[in-house]
Order: structure tokens, then C-alpha cells, then sequence
């Protein structure tokens, strides 16, 4: 956290106009280290810019255009992948998605900014409120419901079987034809086997209950966070069979880098990124907006 | 994904082997190693930087003991380095003069700061030490029926004003409440705020300011990468904070944060979370995250023989 300046500048201020030099590499080392980029996948990147300037000499501005290239197709990889366009629900069917990640990260928040984009676009959204366990999780995400007019499926009980609450919403689901169904679940950390386990059971539940619905399982990654977020990714991608990333908490100075490690190990695509605690503050992943701030310094 | 340090300096070793001094020349790989190490284990870039160059300097000339192997000399430098700078015993919470102790919790959002205070209520109440908790989160949904809830789960009082109340006022009345009922400590839980959010910062100013705390804790959550250096030095600069507790260490991370708490705020960490429930609170051992951060359970025996 020296003082924010922008890469251009503060390269050109290194080399000049002249070809890029590894001094200047290793500015852009530490630039992506202190993203929380990690220290494999920055290895990867400058190995791939230092190739590049092997065979090319290049100036500052097309060394950064290079570089940023580089880091925008590793993001946009798992995406090109996939026969859709944009990020969206079906119409006229279910589709249910499923928040998972560890204490904190954001995932009910999430629900309740996905909740009120869903019931702006017209889609009939219905919130399962499957974080049992935490002080008051239902609570909130009761609140968050309200703020957007969309019902919450909960079980007053205390410590009720999570797996039977999402039982729960997907029958309340197909009785009002719902169309997009967001699972809230409680927070875990992947080492807890007890916990992944309950979270395997929930996807079963999901899959077995709602057979023809579009699933999609998010990971919630806080930008906060440092290399435990790949070992997250990994475990959580075996329990719940994610199918993408929602990194939170962009509004602050965290880049998030991890994330990009996790796209690139695990071929996970970012759908959302949540910049802020309003209700407005989710905004659909661009991987251009993600590498100008990562490399912002 | 991490391999204990003394596996990964096991090839800059064969280096090392057979000469008697670690000199700077044949110090270099195992620098690297150890620095790769810590950036792995979260520690903040530039605090990397500044334990390496320490560290090398300590090493230089250092003679090789006979019947030591030179890397488990170099690793003892390295540990006891961290252990310097983790600081060297477990520090309580403070004790004021005078009832009540004031105790502010302040971080980042969702990093533990309404579990933990309500971990911090139940370990008092266990040695004696009658509390209560005063909700000033008056923006996260539910905050207040969160601490509520954990207050009747732990038998300790809550005050509040609900959500339409100012924070200051909260904290001040709730104070007040606690000198009259003769409390012994108040812990005063705060909505989670970043660190360049000036009006959150403004309003956690003046909280301190009104109710003039004994003890200013940053919840730090153990994950966090290299924002913990950043968060910590505004937090502190701004707030000026007198320890750290640092949550969710029941999870796999490595706990590079602790290093770079420690290192910038200069404050000690008293407490870790281990868990989601309110039980789950301990002191902070400097020992034990040093061999953590370096990924290494086994360093202590392995340092008693060099
Ligand atoms: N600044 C900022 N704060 C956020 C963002 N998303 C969530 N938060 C805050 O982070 C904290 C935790 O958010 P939650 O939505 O409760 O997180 P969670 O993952 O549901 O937490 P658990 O259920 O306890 O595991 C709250 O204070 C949120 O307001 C974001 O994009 N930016
Ligand atoms: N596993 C584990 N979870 C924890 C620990 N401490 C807190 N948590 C969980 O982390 C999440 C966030 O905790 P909170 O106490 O709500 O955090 P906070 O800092 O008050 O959050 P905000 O008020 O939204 O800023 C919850 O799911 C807690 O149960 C810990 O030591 N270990
Ligand atoms: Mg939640
Ligand atoms: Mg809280």
C-alpha cells in the first residue's frame, strides 16, 4: 500500500520510453503480490510477459497492453466457454442458486442484492432462508427479503435440518412457479468435514428434488481474502459443484486477486462482483474493470 | 499447496553444507525461500521485505554450531525472528483502575467482531468478571437481534436503542448503564466499516472519543491477505487501537495477517477465534503462530536441538 499511482506512469518513471526492463518486471511482481494475486499465479503472469518481451522489444504502454491481455483471457477462459452471453436466470422455468462460502463473506447480502435485481427484471423470486445455525441469520435475511418484496422460505425452529428448509423452498417454489429460487446457507469453513458434509446434502437435496431446475452453485469470495481462497474453491467445488465466483467487498482497497487464481486453477468464471452494502452495490463481473483496478496500484 | 519451510530449504541447503559460516552469498536461496514462504502465508508484501532484510542480517557471519545442520540453525534464526516480532508471551485484556472496563471492538466488515464480543462477555463472566454488551450497529440487517441473541445464549445483558438511534449516543447511554448497574466491563460492539470509509471512521472517532475506551480491539480475520497491513495502519493511525484479535483460526489459513498486525500497528494480539460458537476464544500463543505462519508444527522440537 505505497502510494496509488498508475502502473503507466509509475513504470515510465522507471524505464523511461525506452524497452521495459526487469526492474520494471519486478514492479509489476509487486504490484500483483500485493493484489493477493499469489505467488504461483504471478509467477505464471511474468513468465508469460517475460516470453513475450524475449521475443519483442516493447515499450512501457505495449508491455502493460500485453500485460493486460494476458491477465483479461485467463479471467474470460472459463466464460468463452459457455454458449450464453449473460449471467441470467431462464425465464419460465426454475432456476435455483445456491450461496455457499465461508463465515462472513458476504453471501446473504449477496441474496438480498440478487433478490431485488431478480424482482426488478420481472423474474418471480423466492429466497430459502437455509442458514440455520448463526444468531439471527434468518432475521437478516428476512430484512433483505423485505427490501425487495420477495418472500422468505424459513423453518422457525431452532437448528433445524438446513437440507429440510431447501426441501421446504423448493416445494413452496414449484407450487407459486417461481422462477429464480435463492438459497441462502450458513457460513463454514472448509476444514470443517462435519459442515461440507451438510452442504453436500443440501446440493443432493437440490438436485434430487428439483431434477429439471438450472442450478447454479456460487462460491462467495470476500476480496479481503488472502491465498485461503483457492483452498476454499477446491474444497467448496467438491461439495456444492460450483459453477461460478461472486467476489465481494470490491468497494473497498482489496484487488481480489485471489480470484484470479481461482479462475485460472479451478476454471471457475466470476458472475458477480459486490461493491458495497446497499441494496444496488452488485454489478456484473467485466473482466476489463477488474484488471484496470487490480493494476491500479 | 504449502510445504512445511524446512522441506522447500532443503536444495538451498546442499549450498550451505560443508561451509562454516552463512555468509551472505550462500544465505540468497534460502532467503528466497523463506520469502516465497511468507508471501504463501499471507504476510503483506512489504513486510516481507523488511523481516528478510532482518533476517539476513542476523544470519551474516553467524558460525555453523558443530552438530547442527546449518538449516536448522537458519530456521532457528528465522523463528526466533518472528517470535521478536509476534512478541514474546500472550498479553490479557485490560483492567480498569476502576469499573467499568471499556472495551471497543472496531474491523472490517464480517470479520467476527459480534461473535467475539460476545466470546470476550463469556470468558469474563467465567472468571468472575460481570459484563455487558451495547449494540451500536445500527446498519446490518438483524445486527442487534445477532448480539441479542448471543447475550441470552451467554446470560449477559445487551443494551440497546435499536436501529434509529445515533452510535455515539448508544455507546455513551450504554456506558452510563454499566457505571450504574455497577458492571465490571462493557464491551461495545460496532458495525464493520473499511478503512477509507471516512464517515465510519469519523463516527468510531467519536465513539472513542465519548466514551474514552480502555482497550481498543481490531477484529482481524486470520484469512485476510495483503489488506491487513493497510487496514491495520489506518485503523490504527486513525483510531489508534491497543491489541488485535484474530478470528476464524479454526480454518486452514496460514495467518499471515497475525505478522503484519503485529509488525505495523505494534500492538499485541490477545485472543483467537476458534470457532463459530461462543465458547470457541483463546489467548493468543506468539510460539504457536509463528510456527503456523511458517507452516510448521514441528519447529519447536526441531529448534530446541539447534
Ligand atoms: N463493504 C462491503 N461490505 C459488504 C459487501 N457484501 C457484504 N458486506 C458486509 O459484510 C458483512 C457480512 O455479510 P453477510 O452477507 O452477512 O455475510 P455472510 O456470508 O452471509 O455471513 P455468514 O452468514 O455469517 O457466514 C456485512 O456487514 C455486510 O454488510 C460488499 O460488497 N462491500
Ligand atoms: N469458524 C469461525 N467462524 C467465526 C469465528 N468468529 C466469527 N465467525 C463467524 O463469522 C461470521 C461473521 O461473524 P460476525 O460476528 O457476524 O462478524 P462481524 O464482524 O460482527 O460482522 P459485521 O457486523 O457484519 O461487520 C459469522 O458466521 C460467525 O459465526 C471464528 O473464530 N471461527
Ligand atoms: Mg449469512
Ligand atoms: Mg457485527
Amino acid at each position: 500500500d505505497k502510494t496509488r499511482r498508475n502502473i503507466l506512469n509509475q513504470l515510465k518513471s522507471i524505464v523511461g520510453q525506452g524497452p521495459l526492463n526487469q526492474a520494471a518486471v519486478m514492479e509489476i511482481e509487486a504490484l500483483l503480490l500485493q493484489a493477493d494475486v499469489g505467488v504461483e499465479a504471478t509467477d505464471f503472469i511474468i513468465d508469460a510477459l517475460q516470453q513475450k518481451l524475449r521475443e519483442e522489444v516493447l515499450p512501457p504502454d505495449a508491455a502493460i497492453a500485453y500485460l493486460k491481455q494476458i491477465i483479461r483471457d485467463m479471467l474470460d477462459t472459463p466464460i468463452q466457454k459457455s454458449p450464453k452471453s449473460a449471467f441470467a436466470p431462464e425465464k419460465d422455468t426454475l432456476n435455483i442458486w445456491l450461496m455457499t462460502g465461508v463465515n462472513g463473506a458476504g453471501k446473504t447480502t449477496t441474496i438480498g442484492k440478487l433478490a431485488h435485481l431478480s424482482q426488478k427484471s420481472g423474474y418471480k423470486t423466492l429466497i430459502g432462508a437455509a442458514d440455520t445455525f448463526r444468531a439471527a441469520a434468518v432475521e437478516q435475511v428476512k430484512v433483505w427479503g423485505s427490501r425487495s418484496g420477495v418472500e422468505v422460505v424459513s423453518n422457525p425452529g431452532k437448528n433445524t435440518d438446513p437440507a429440510a428448509v431447501v426441501f421446504d423452498a423448493i416445494t413452496a417454489a414449484k407450487a407459486r412457479n417461481t422462477e429464480l429460487l435463492l438459497v441462502d446457507t450458513a457460513g463454514r469453513l472448509q476444514n470443517k468435514k462435519n459442515l461440507m458434509e451438510e452442504l453436500s446434502k443440501i446440493r443432493r437435496i437440490i438436485d434430487k428434488k428439483a431434477p429439471n431446475a438450472k442450478v447454479e452453485s456460487l462460491l462467495v469470495l470476500d476480496a479481503t481474502l488472502g491465498q485461503n481462497g483457492l483452498r476454499q474453491a477446491e474444497v467448496f467445488s467438491q461439495a456444492a459443484q460450483l459453477s461460478g465466483v461472486v467476489l465481494t467487498k470490491l468497494d473497498g482497497t482489496a484487488k481480489g486477486g485471489v480470484a484470479l487464481a481461482v479462475v485460472k486453477q479451478l476454471g471457475l468464471p466470476i458472475r458477480f462482483i459486490g461493491a458495497g452494502e446497499g441494496i444496488e452495490d452488485l454489478r456484473p463481473f467485466s473482466s476489463y474493470e477488474f484488471v484496470e483496478a487490480l493494476l491500479s496500484g | 499447496m504449502f510445504d512445511a519451510l524446512s522441506d522447500r530449504l532443503d536444495s538451498a541447503w546442499k549450498k550451505l553444507r560443508g561451509q562454516d559460516k552463512i555468509s551472505q552469498s550462500n544465505i540468497q536461496e534460502a532467503l528466497r525461500e523463506v520469502r516465497r514462504a511468507l508471501l504463501e502465508a499471507d504476510v503483506n508484501l512489504q513486510v516481507v521485505k523488511d523481516f528478510i532484510t532482518e533476517v539476513e542480517a542476523k544470519a551474516q557471519g553467524a558460525e555453523v554450531i558443530s552438530g547442527v545442520r546449518p538449516d536448522q540453525q537458519f530456521i532457528k534464526i528465522v523463528y526466533d525472528e518472528l517470535l521478536g516480532v509476534m512478541g514474546e508471551e500472550n498479553v490479557p485484556l485490560a483492567e480498569a483502575t476502576t469499573a467499568p472496563t471499556i472495551v471497543l471492538m472496531a474491523g472490517l466488515q464480517g470479520t467476527g467482531k459480534t461473535t467475539a464480543t460476545a466470546k470476550l462477555a463469556l470468558h469474563l463472566r467465567k472468571i468472575n468478571r460481570s459484563c455487558m454488551m451495547v449494540a451500536t450497529d445500527v446498519y446490518r440487517p438483524a445486527a442487534i437481534d445477532q448480539l441479542k441473541t448471543l447475550g441470552k445464549q451467554i446470560e449477559v445483558p445487551v443494551f440497546d436503542m435499536g436501529s434509529d438511534a445515533n452510535p455515539v449516543e448508544i455507546a455513551r447511554q450504554g456506558v452510563e448503564r454499566a457505571k450504574a448497574e455497577g458492571i465490571d466491563t462493557v464491551i461495545i460492539d460496532t458495525a464493520g466499516r473499511l478503512q477509507i470509509d471516512q464517515d465510519m471512521m469519523g463516527e468510531l472517532a467519536r465513539i472513542k472519543e465519548t466514551v474514552q475506551p480502555h482497550e481498543i480491539l481490531l477484529v482481524v480475520d486470520a484469512m485476510t491477505g495483503q489488506e491487513a497491513a493497510s487496514l491495520t495502519r489506518t485503523f490504527h493511525e486513525q483510531i489508534g487501537i491497543t491489541g488485535a484479535i484474530l478470528t476464524k483460526m479454526d480454518g486452514d489459513s496460514r495467518g499471515g495477517a497475525a505478522l503484519s498486525v503485529r509488525r505495523i500497528s505494534g500492538q499485541p494480539i490477545k485472543f483467537i477465534g476458534v470457532g463459530e460458537k461462543v465458547e470457541a476464544l483463546q489467548p493468543f500463543y506468539p510460539d504457536r503462530m509463528a510456527s503456523r505462519i511458517l507452516g510448521m508444527g514441528d519447529v519447536l522440537t526441531l529448534v530446541e536441538k539447534a
